[in-house]
């Protein structure tokens, strides 16, 4: 310990069943052997989350020590000579899968977790062929905990990883453990009922069946789904989720596989908000509005109504408003906007927006490196959150956050007008009233400047000039500062990437011609034709125009739709194929996972108007891959390796790097004040995200 | 509890047993009360970690590690605070020495406290006494009150410049936290699981600082061995094994209780001259040496002299000093079942092998004992055992192993016997459930 001046060594090396293996320093024996392809097996060890060393699964002979050892809590040593699979270590396993079977209830016909099961892995591998034991089997009955959560103490094997899921990956702790020896149980925080995230981590990080979910159990087997790795819709995040699907139904949603930026996480919204998509009042027929009733007609019907409706618009005044969802692909958002400007020939076209990233974009100007992204979120030293609640509007960030306390000792900072999770475990927090959270960073600013490195995220609270001073700010203390500015929806970083606002084109190029923004066209009383791609715009606004004529592609009848003149249904986002780009600007790709009989992706009535209207030549053909070559080509920033993305990874993008001169109407800006129970009109039409009690209030409305 | 001292008896730390006021700090001010600790002033640690190594005292809660080396382990430059905690969760079964240090002599207690405090550098401290012995813990308040009273505890204590604050926290009736790492997460306000090791509790112990964690029999005798010197109490016992420990006997003896003899006493004597034999007469069937996690030794065994390297030799342990005499009267399978119940009940679950193991062989033992148990059942019990043992996570598992196994292997043909005893019929599961 006290040797002086000898440099730690950088690599150890040793031995594992007479192959000779190295490993960094501080590396755990069953970590080093799974990296060399060597499989140590284990219940209670997971990768991430806090040492148990309590299912005795993971024992390994190490030469010159005499008693079996633990490979999860063993770090490589020099020289150290391990042996994982003897004859006495086969005993051991078997002996120890003997114990855990005398309780366990042999129900895997009947249980979700059945050809999924750790246990009859493990079993399978390692375990007896026959039972010695013969008494009575100790027996709880099962317990609903909450909407989402059922508990079946007889499946459960006790390692604990539900609870750590919980106290350490969600920052919750909403699990621990009751009662001792054989009649321990995991129990939930309310008693008999859990008050929490329901995220489901628990459930999905349960090795066996004890946990299960109220929308998958008794519902299929696991060999019967087809699993379709996709991107959650409900926000900014761009979780990868993969959907299990069973005749043309979804009924699981998880990441498992741990693909995708976001690991195994997922909130409840991405775990089981999957269920808006066969909500009953899908619209599943194109409606033309007569005698004031919105009526079923066919495609080709409504198709020839609104192409001939915008034909002589165009002949008459040209007033055309179109509004983009934040929630269509960037292929979608792509080819309208060539639609509105080269076919409509206005660029009267915006998207509900939620973040000021044009204003960063052009603070920054000339030093894009600093633009963050969800790894460097879990690498950073230090991190400041101003004006979000993270843990409600951005779940997978503020996991990321949590991870790098746990993992790296990072620091948190926060400023928030009310109580956020991460002032539990943040270095520092501030509270004040909404609008005053930029003057209190004043506070931070002596404790910021001791820190190597900081990743600052900032919600709407900070917009226009806010953003510069926050810039110039983060400037004066003399560390290297990346940024996150969050926006709330699937793609609204898309949205502004693919130019679907008025004054800027794809890649943030400013328009020659620039059009009217959102609230403009809403307030314009001249406005001929509202064209709402996907959006509900009038669930908070008003149209100011009586003569308009509104097109809404919907996949539910909200308050756009009650004003519109036809009404297309789409399809979701679970439905299509494309890409998204999250808030950090990883782009993927969506995969359509299921079809609603019915309805089309929206770049196809897009494409099938145009075609209508005779104008498709010009803005190019309706195909999602073909839309995206031509992205992949001439928007700035999506020149990205083609190869992450096929196999369902995440790219990075690198938006322009120098100046954007437009003007940035910050009152159009607003948070989305979603929190992580509830997603605008998708959140409202899941059956499961309704049922779960209501978060208090969200800190930021909209 | 205790007797009249018998003759055999070398007396150092229970020489004020009996006295009038023995607990009162004028009783023990006037018997060399607190002269080792003003000695210990007067001394470097280093000194006094040199005494305790020639005195060979080695821990006698259970494990026997030599107490001198344990609190060298203390790093001196850690910044962090160090703590010194006393194991007074004495659950082994047959044991109660603990308890009688308490209850009579308090300040000895107090005083090895003390020391160590000294030794290590610490300024705050704790006694964690089993939940059962809520009594102790006034009696023990009462002792610390008058050690504050007298300026042994707090602030500057006699002009040394020395810190110290020591109290008292009792346990809930977890045997488990007994074992020192539990106790530690129990001290902090935790379940009452034991942690992994290393880090030992001299690295990182309480909230995850230095500390020394030693059983309440150790520190009173550190007093003496400043007193009397390390030399001088390494002279009592054998080579290796030095000075007095406190063996608690019970079961058929005609005097049952606690005793201090010499390390390396002879156990046929301590049987038969110091608790003056089996009661009634009878024959010596086996002896349980160290608590209930000691293998036991059959009668004809029972003949050597009692230090650590001896008890191993016998294949057993020195353990917590809790003797178990069993006349030729006893019924071994029940015995086998009373220990395997304790275990299952104290179980604390953490671990698979324990958890499931312990209440496994309980129900395999309780079908034995009540008749209905099957030739395969014999070799089931043991073979179980020797799945538990060295693969549990804490010594638990093998507190519960080890006896068994001693039991089947030693006892085999009353296991034999009892198969051919009377069945009781099964009539129904609930029955099965009734009996378990």
């Amino acid at each position: 310990m006290s040797t002086p001046a000898a440099a730690p060594p950088t690599t150890i090396n040793f031995t594992v069943d007479g192959r000779q293996l190295s490993a960094p320093p501080g590396t755990l024996l069953i970590d080093a052997c799974k990296r060399a392809g060597i499989e140590i097996p284990a219940f209670c060890y997971y990768e991430g989350y806090s040492l148990q060393a309590a299912c005795r699964m993971c024992l390994v002979e190490v030469e010159k020590m005499p008693k079996l050892q633990t490979a999860c809590t063993l770090p490589v040593m020099e020289g150290m000579i391990v042996r994982s699979e003897t004859e006495q270590l086969a005993k051991a396993r078997k002996g120890t899968l003997e114990f855990l079977l005398t309780n366990h209830p042999l129900d895997c016909p009947v249980c979700d977790k059945g050809g999924e099961c750790e246990l009859q892995d493990m079993v399978f591998r390692y375990g007896a062929g026959e039972s010695r034991f013969t008494e009575i089997k100790n027996h709880e009955p099962e317990r609903q905990w909450s909407p989402v959560v059922f508990y079946d103490p007889a499946r459960c094997i006790l390692c604990y990883r539900c609870v750590r899921a919980c106290n350490e990956g969600m920052g919750v702790g909403a699990l621990g453990v009751a009662n001792r020896g054989v009649y321990s149980e995991i129990i939930p925080n309310m008693g008999d009922h859990l008050d929490c995230d329901e995220c489901g981590a628990c459930i999905d990080i349960c090795p066996v069946g004890a946990l299960t979910s109220n929308t998958y159990r008794y519902k299929t087997r696991p060999w019967e789904m087809q699993h379709v790795g996709t991107v959650c819709t409900h926000c900014s995040n761009g979780c990868k989720t993969t959907l299990g699907v069973r005749n043309d139904e979804i009924v699981r949603g998880n990441n498992r596989d741990r693909s995708g930026i976001n690991g195994e996480f997922l909130c409840v919204k991405g775990r089981y908000g999957f269920d808006f998509n066969a909500h009953e009042d899908r619209v599943t027929s194109p409606m033309i509005r007569i005698d004031g009733k919105l009526e079923a007609v066919s495609w080709s019907k409504a198709l020839g109504f609104v192409a001939e409706k915008f034909r002589s618009t165009q002949a008459a005044s040209g007033n055309f408003g179109v509004i983009a969802d934040t929630h269509l692909s960037n292929e979608e958002l792509f080819y309208l906007q060539k639609f509105t400007r080269a076919g409509l020939k206005t660029s009267n076209i915006d998207h509900s927006r939620s973040g000021d990233f044009v204003t960063l974009l052009d603070a920054v100007s000339g030093q894009l490196e600093c633009l963050a992204t969800a790894d460097d979120l879990y690498k950073s030293k230090a991190s400041l959150v101003i004006g979000a609640d993270l843990s409600q509007q951005h779940p997978f960030l503020a996991f990321q956050l949590r991870a790098a306390v746990r993992h790296f000792q990072s620091k948190i900072y926060t400023v928030a007008p009310g109580p956020v999770r991460e002032a539990n475990y943040s270095a520092s927090s501030i509270t004040v009233p909404v609008g005053a959270e930029f003057e209190a960073l004043e506070k931070f600013t002596e404790k910021l400047k001791a820190e190597k490195e900081l990743v600052i995220l900032f919600g709407d609270a900070i917009k226009g000039q806010r953003v510069r001073d926050l810039v110039a700010w983060a400037g004066s203390l003399g560390i290297p500062v990346k940024y996150v500015c969050l926006v709330d929806y699937s793609n609204s970083r898309g949205a502004m990437d693919m130019g679907a606002m008025p004054n800027l084109l794809p890649g943030f190029e400013p328009d020659p011609h620039p059009g009217l923004s959102e609230a403009q066209m809403l307030a314009s009383p001249d406005l001929d034709v509202l064209w709402v791609v996907g959006a509900n715009p009038l669930r908070y606004k008003t149209l100011a125009s009586k003569k308009a004529f509104v097109v809404a592609h919907t996949m539910f009848l909200d308050e756009t739709s009650a004003r519109a003149d036809v009404v297309f249904p789409s399809a979701s986002a679970y439905e299509k194929n494309g890409t998204v780009t999250n808030v950090t600007g990883q782009v993927q790709r969506l995969k359509a996972a299921v079809r609603t009989m019915g309805t089309k992706a929206d770049l196809e009535i897009l494409g099938l108007i145009a075609k209508e209207m005779g104008i498709a030549a010009e803005i190019g053909v309706w195909s999602h891959d073909i839309v995206f070559r031509e992205i992949h080509k001439t928007v700035r920033g999506y020149n990205v390796p083609l190869p992450i993305l096929i196999t369902g990874g995440a790219a990075s993008t690198t938006p322009v790097n120098g100046r954007v001169p437009v003007e940035v109407l910050i009152d159009e800006i607003f948070s989305a004040g979603d929190t992580l129970f509830t997603s605008g009109s998708l959140g409202r039409h899941s059956k499961l995200l309704t049922s779960v009690p209501e978060f208090p209030g969200a800190l930021y409305k909209r | 509890m205790f007797n009249e001292p018998h003759p055999d008896e070398v007396r150092i730390i229970s020489k004020r047993f009996g006295r009038p006021n023995s607990a009162s700090i004028g009783t023990y001010l006037a018997d060399e009360g607190y002269q080792a600790f003003l000695k210990s002033i007067e001394m470097t640690p280093g000194q006094i970690i040199d005494e305790l190594k020639l005195s060979n005292l080695r821990g006698r809660g259970g494990a026997g590690f030599p107490t001198g080396l344990k609190w060298s382990f203390i790093p001196r430059d850690n910044p962090k605070p160090k703590y010194v905690v006393v194991n007074a969760d004495e659950s082994e079964p047959g044991t109660c020495k603990d308890r009688l240090l308490m209850q009579n002599d308090p300040h000895q207690l107090i005083e090895g406290c003390l020391i160590a405090a000294r030794t290590i550098g610490c300024k705050l401290g704790y006694i964690y006494i089993r939940g059962e012995y809520r009594y102790l813990i006034e009696i023990m308040d009462k002792a610390l009150a008058e050690a504050y009273a007298h300026g042994f505890l707090g602030k500057n204590i006699k002009g040394s410049g020395l810190d110290f604050d020591l109290y008292t926290h009792t346990g809930a009736g977890a045997y488990e936290c007994g074992e020192e790492s539990a106790l530690l997460e129990s001290l902090e306000g935790k379940r009452g699981i034991p942690r992994i090791r290393p880090p030992f509790p001299a690295v990182s112990g309480l909230y995850a600082s230095p500390t020394v964690l030693s059983n309440v029999e150790t520190f009173a005798t550190v007093p003496a061995i400043l007193r009397m010197g390390g030399q001088a109490y390494a002279d009592i016992g054998t080579p290796k094994n030095g000075g007095t420990r406190m063996l608690c006997v019970s079961g058929h003896v005609n005097r049952p209780g606690v005793y201090e003899v010499p390390l390396g006493f002879s156990m046929q004597k301590m049987i038969y001259e110091v608790c003056g034999g089996i009661r009634n007469g009878k024959k010596l069937k086996a002896v349980i040496p160290g608590g209930s996690s000691s293998p036991v030794l059959k009668a004809d065994e029972c003949d050597f002299p009692m230090d650590y390297d001896n008890y191993a030799r016998m294949k057993t342990m020195a353990g917590s000093g809790g003797m178990m005499v069993m006349d030729e009267d006893t019924d071994i399978v029940k015995v086998a079942l009373r220990t395997m119940r304790f275990y299952a009940h104290e179980s604390c679950g953490w671990c698979i092998p324990c958890r499931e193991g312990t209440t496994w062989l309980r129900k395999i033992l309780t079908r034995m004992d009540e008749g209905t148990g099957r030739r395969a059942d014999i070799d089931l019990i043991s073979e179980l055992s020797k799945n538990m043992l060295g693969r549990t996570f804490c010594p638990l598992g093998d507190a519960a192993a080890m006896p068994t196994i001693a039991f089947v292997e030693k006892f085999r043909e009353e296991f034999e016997d009892r198969l051919r005893e009377t069945v009781v019929p099964v009539t129904s599961p609930d029955q099965l459930i009734a009996i378990s």
